[in-house]
């Protein structure tokens, strides 16, 4: 029979070196939503340091919005945040009409909270679920596809395209609500939507497994939280109550009853809980939202921000030109500068507006909730290992889209 | 008039430059030299508290001198007040003091605004590009970088 | 397929040839590598559900390594610092291979004409079949695939056999 090995040189000090391993995690990887680049410094799994890279799906959003008129700059704000973008067309349009200082109709405040929290809904449910096909739960996936898909089709009705919808205007919308819609998105709201985040809690919440992945994985403290400028649920899950819905309400939040679930440590399973709640209060919303819902004009009545009618441009020179003007040269917005914020999916969603009168913009600034985020992300993983940072970054809710603008 | 502004103007009445409140944001053009120290004080301050670091960014006013601008966008949480401050850069010298110190988040958003503006942050941790890859050259958000105009980029082998 | 059904006895047997034989395998067990950079990442994650099942193709299992795939469908906009990595990864993937172009960037740069967004994969990849949409509906994705199919199927030639650069 063989000898043993003995692999520990005569002397006490080990033969096996062990220096920290640098390796490259991205940008093509399925647990990094494709984009995103970490450079880890490894001791066997766990992570000594990290540096995150970025900037893989930079596409120029300031530049073009330099060079397009007002109205031309809302598809591009479609592709900011590609899973809730109506939120950020509903973030850009305020932003503008706080610079013009118009007062949009009560009917156009009332849908527009309706689609930020219908956006709110399918942008968490992209995040679990995608943060679940991380931690090997596919089935959550697939369960939380179907009332996106039902979602996109109310969506399609509405402006006429799934994802994309460049829906608001400034001043209003592109079009009024279709017959009907708001009685299918109460059936959608009190049907698939609560079955199906009954379902994904009935298979998470008291599961073992998912309990020892996330709990105590990634952890922050409020203090630090602040201090890396955290805001949205990230912020929330570490305890601090901050949410712009009810800190500085606007459009008709203020009107509503809703409760803002805040969590303890911080960890990748409260950022799970806040998100699953936050989800729940968004349908509440939507309820008291529908059951609210005035009449009137989506569209305020001011000839220098909304397109004439059709039959109006078609009978009379004044309204031709009108709406030529409209289109070549851009809605006229007044000079001066602006930050709007709205509390978006993933925390604030800031625009900070330059104009030099005009029918463009000379700046337009987006703030990104993800950008201090994904800058934080060392922070919560170092010293533990790869396996948790996986988690904790879907956790985190990168969307490259507006983390690169 | 705002609380914000009238506490700024006491503590440093030579270095306010101008402040407005126009269209309901407080905002203060403040001089380069004292910057951090105006901000240190507005995050400490017991009155004021601005603890959140909301945004930083840089702005090219082309043809203008001084040419460009770097704006902060403060957030408090317990007084829910914003402010914002700016400081106006010329172009042959466009360095100011890096904020890091007062607070880590802002980190990210003065490395972008030396990739797209060419603004310099004396005492950064890291002044590296970060959105443009790093064999680009030139500052593309600035005005005189034409919208359209391409890099080589490099390839897999090298 | 070329096949001829010939009776002889109770069974009977089926004629054809192997590059026929392969060709049917090769179409309906296609595995997609998803380069998803943006919004139409969202769109394939779509195809892949429930609703518009994209594995009534052939097409579900989804492979995240170069050297298990066969197609690579890119979806969302290429810039150019993350170019030199797509060319990477198509390098590493095994012949035969596919490339399906989904999307308005990915195809020609859509809107985006700036100094950052590559115009265009086929400007360093040859690319097969491409999905006009920003974002194309999943129903194009199914569309495209079936489409890679019928390539395979009738053995024509692939865009990797035009390509200039080798």
């Amino acid at each position: 029979m063989a000898e043993p090995v003995d692999i520990t040189t005569k002397g006490g000090t080990p033969d096996l070196q062990a220096e920290p391993m640098l390796i490259n995690i991205g940008p093509s990887h399925p647990a990094t939503h494709a984009t995103l680049r970490f450079q880890a410094k490894l001791d066997g799994e766990t992570i000594l340091d990290l540096v995150p890279e970025f900037g893989y799906l930079h596409r120029g959003f300031e530049k073009e919005s330099e060079a397009s008129t007002w109205t031309q700059v809302v598809p591009y704000t479609d592709r900011l945040n590609y899973v809730s973008p109506l939120m950020n067309n509903v973030g850009y349009a305020m932003a503008v009409e706080k610079l013009c200082g118009i007062e949009i109709t009560e009917r156009c405040k009332y849908v527009r909270v309706i689609i930020s929290e219908l956006s709110r809904i399918i942008d968490h449910m992209v995040c679990v679920g995608t943060n679940m096909v991380d931690l090997g739960a596919l089935t959550n996936f697939w369960y939380f596809w179907k009332p996106r898909e039902e979602v996109y089709f109310l969506i399609e009705e509405l402006c006429g395209q799934r994802l994309t919808t460049s829906y608001t205007r400034i001043g209003g919308a592109m079009a009024d609500l279709p017959e009907g819609w708001t009685d299918r998105v109460l059936a959608v709201c009190r049907g698939v939507i609560p079955e199906c985040i009954a379902d994904v809690n009935a298979l998470l919440t008291k599961n073992r497994i998912f309990i020892e992945r996330t709990m105590g994985v990634g952890p922050i403290t409020a203090k630090d939280a602040i201090a890396l400028g955290f805001t949205g649920p990230c912020l929330r899950a570490a305890g601090v109550p901050l949410d712009l819905r009810k800190d500085e309400p606007y459009l008709v939040y203020d009107r509503f009853d809703f409760d803002v679930p805040v969590g303890e440590a911080g960890d990748t399973c409260d950022r799970y809980m806040v998100r699953m709640e936050e989800m729940r209060q968004s349908l509440r919303i939507i309820e008291q939202a529908i059951a609210k819902l005035p009449g009137g004009p989506i569209n305020i009545d001011d000839p220098r921000f909304i397109l004439p009618e059709k039959a109006q441009v078609y009978g009379n020179i004044e309204a031709l030109m009108n709406h030529f003007k409209f289109i070549m040269e851009g809605v006229k917005v007044p000079a001066g500068e602006v930050y709007s914020a709205t509390e978006a999916a993933n925390g604030e969603l800031g625009f900070y507006i330059v104009s030099r009168g005009g029918g463009g913009p000379y700046k337009i600034k987006v703030r990104p909730p993800c950008f201090p985020l994904f800058q934080g992300i060392p922070h919560l993983v170092k010293g533990q290992m790869i396996a948790d940072l996986i988690a904790t970054l879907g956790s985190v809710n990168i969307i490259a889209g507006e983390l690169d603008r | 008039m705002s609380v914000v502004l009238d506490r700024l103007r006491e503590r440093f009445p030579a270095d306010v430059v101008s402040t407005h409140s126009d269209f309901g944001d407080d905002t203060a053009l403040v001089r380069r030299e004292r910057v951090v120290e105006i901000l240190a004080f507005l995050r400490d301050d017991p009155e004021l508290l601005f603890d959140f670091a909301m945004d930083l960014t840089g702005v090219d006013y082309l043809g203008e001198e001084p040419r460009f601008e770097v704006v902060y966008h403060l957030y408090s949480l317990e007084k829910k007040r914003r402010v914002r401050i700016k400081v106006r850069l010329h172009e042959d010298d466009p360095v100011i003091d890096t904020a890091v110190p007062v607070w880590p988040g802002i980190n990210w958003y003065e490395r972008e605004a030396w990739d797209m503006y060419g603004i310099v942050f004396r005492g950064h941790p890291n002044l590296k590009r970060i959105l443009m890859y790093e064999a680009f050259e030139g500052h593309p958000l600035r005005k005189d970088y034409p919208k359209a105009k391409r890099q080589p980029t490099i390839g897999p082998e090298e | 397929m070329a096949v001829r059904l010939e009776k002889d006895g109770a069974s009977g047997y089926a004629l054809t040839t192997l590059e026929s034989l392969i060709a049917w395998g090769r179409k309906y067990s296609l595995y997609p590598f998803t380069f998803a950079t943006a919004c139409c990442g969202i769109e394939v994650m779509g195809a892949f559900g429930t609703h518009y099942d994209l594995s009534r193709f052939g097409a579900e299992v989804v492979r995240f390594s170069p050297r298990q795939a066969d197609v690579l469908l890119v979806a969302g906009t290429i810039n150019y610092k993350m170019a030199p990595v797509l060319k990477r990864i198509y390098d590493q993937m095994l012949e035969p291979k596919w490339v399906i172009s989904m999307g308005a960037c990915a195809c020609t740069g859509g809107f985006y004409n700036n100094y950052t967004v590559l115009q265009g994969i086929d400007k360093i990849i040859p690319v097969d079949v491409y999905i006009p949409g920003c974002p194309p509906n999943p129903e194009g994705i199914i569309d495209a695939v079936v489409r890679i199919q019928k390539i395979i199927e009738t053995g024509a030639p692939r865009a990797a056999d035009r390509w200039p650069i080798k």
